[in-house]
């Protein structure tokens, strides 16, 4: 059980997914997962072995690299992709749940053979009625979660620079000693460029939210009696 | 034997749970195995050699650290997680020696192309929860409730709380009097017990609303197959009473016919 596992899960969501949804997740796996996976995980490995304070004192460093990083940002990270993925189950529930009664309908109506379930299975759903609310819930859990993850970075690293010198005095440093991080350079570099990333993220999924909203509204308004305004509004949400 | 082999047994089981057992699956991968894997691992990954104790006398250390930590979080969690997966196996067992028995019956009454389509069609099928099987899928549901439980209350006594303490103070023989021992990583450590531990409080949650859906519907079922059975004897005495009627007229007809009869031939 692993993040390729785990690829594996959420990418059979992929096909029911918007244009857009499918951009989100190459970025989520490409720029999030793949880094995390390949780079930051190597930079923040030492993390704690090499967190050095000046004191011979045993248990300073223990107690004050746990009063700087109570908790590490690959561990935040990770469970940040976790809960930005989930809602994607919602809608992949849904869509399960939709075939399930579909499977039914045809066998009442007698279509039995085996061609036509394979049909359903490789079926693409239209986003329309209740998948489009499951879909939109989704979408804005995700943008959630992005923002709830990246306030908690802010709140438990203010600024969201690592600092090369640490002062520390919690029992049982004597006074006031100095504890020095590694790689403070490099992993304010990933620090900023995954917060990027999950910037540009909770911007697709903004936009995700938008696009849904307006073909909703512009299919409901074709469908409506005044057809002419209908048209004349959809062309101009699309002429942008 | 490693935690993909289990996710491909207990996927097979998926098909047969209810919808709850879905989402208790999709709870247990997604935030317990899949947390465990990815991140609880790494933060207990140095817990003893980083365990330091405020002394130079050799062996306290390891004392000490045996002393607090009888036995680790993670072992407790994969335990766990083993001991609450596995009656789910039951229920794979019971489906299996059914459809076992299905087969066999196809295999001895039909012939030619018609097996194999049914063969095949036996497969992919979702058995009903009832009968028996009801009966095996509500104890692997119980099991399971009794697992999860059991081992949060074995955690929580184990280490008297949920909350990892930065110092420990010991006096295990070969310190000296009593000695300053330093945990590493205490705030991780506590932020990822309470997420297990709550994530165990979800699916036994879910646990609960599955026996109670599964108890619910075979009450239903029960009062309706009592209920038409009362309908069917009404009507079956109902029918007895009309059929009783029917003759008693039928045999008054011919009287009247032949009173006629004689009527004509005076």
């Amino acid at each position: 059980m692993n993040w390729a596992s785990f690829y594996a899960v959420i990418s059979g969501v992929n096909r029911h997914s918007t244009g857009i949804g499918r951009i989100w997740l190459s970025v989520l796996f490409i720029f999030r997962i793949m880094v995390l996976v390949v780079a930051a995980e190597s930079v923040w490995g030492d993390e704690k072995a090499h967190f050095i304070c000046n004191t011979q004192q045993p248990g300073c460093n223990s107690v004050c690299y746990d009063h700087f990083f109570p908790i590490s940002h690959i561990r935040l990270w990770a469970l940040q992709l976790i809960m930005v993925s989930t809602p994607a189950l919602l809608v992949a529930m849904h869509i399960a749940h939709r075939r399930h009664i579909d499977k039914k309908l045809y066998r009442q109506a007698g279509r039995t053979s085996p061609k036509d379930l394979e049909q359903i299975k490789t079926q693409k759903m239209k986003i329309t009625g209740g998948l489009w609310w499951t879909y939109m819930i989704s979408l804005l859990f995700r943008v959630l979660f992005e923002s709830a993850f990246m306030y908690l970075f802010y709140m438990i690293y203010p600024g969201y620079k690592m600092f090369r010198l640490v002062k520390c005095d919690s029992y049982p440093c004597p006074n006031i000693v100095d504890c020095f991080v590694s790689r403070p350079t490099e992993k304010t570099v990933f620090t900023i460029f995954m917060l990027a990333v999950s910037g540009i993220c909770i911007l697709l999924n903004i936009a995700e939210i938008i696009f849904l909203v307006a073909r909703a509204t512009s299919r409901h308004l074709n469908n409506s009696k005044d057809s002419a305004v209908g048209a004349w509004i959809s062309q101009k949400l699309f002429s942008f | 034997m490693s935690w993909g082999a289990i996710y491909a047994q207990l996927g097979g089981v998926n098909k047969h749970s209810t919808s709850l057992g879905k989402i208790w699956l999709s709870v247990l991968f997604i935030f317990r195995i899949s947390i465990l894997v990815i991140a609880a691992e790494t933060v207990w990954g140095d817990e003893q050699s980083d365990f330091t104790c405020n002394t130079q006398q050799p062996g306290c250390k390891n004392v000490c650290y045996d002393h607090f930590f009888p036995v680790s979080h993670i072992r407790f969690w994969c335990l766990q997680l083993i001991f609450v997966s596995t009656p789910a196996l039951l229920v794979a067992m019971h489906v299996a020696y059914r459809k076992r028995n299905v087969k066999k019956g196809l295999l001895a009454n039909r012939s030619g192309s018609a097996k194999v389509d049914d063969l095949e069609s036996l497969k992919k099928r979702r058995l009903p929860i009832t009968g028996p099987l009801w009966w095996t899928y509500t104890c692997s549901l119980f099991f399971r409730l009794i697992f999860e439980a059991g081992f949060m209350y074995a955690l929580y006594y184990v280490y008297d709380g949920f909350q990892m303490a930065r110092l420990v103070k010991c006096e295990q023989w070969p310190c000296p009097n009593k000695v300053d021992c330093f945990i590493s990583r205490p705030t991780e450590k506590t932020v990822f017990t309470i997420f297990m531990v709550g994530s165990s409080a979800i699916c036994i949650v879910l646990n609960v609303a599955e026996l109670s859906y599964l108890i619910v519907k075979a009450l239903l079922r029960c009062s309706e197959r009592t209920k038409r059975r009362r309908t069917f004897v009404h009507q079956d005495k109902m029918s007895t009473e009309k059929a009783l009627l029917q003759n008693e007229k039928n045999t008054r007809l011919p009287s009247s016919a032949s009173d006629s009869s004689t009527n004509k031939t005076l």
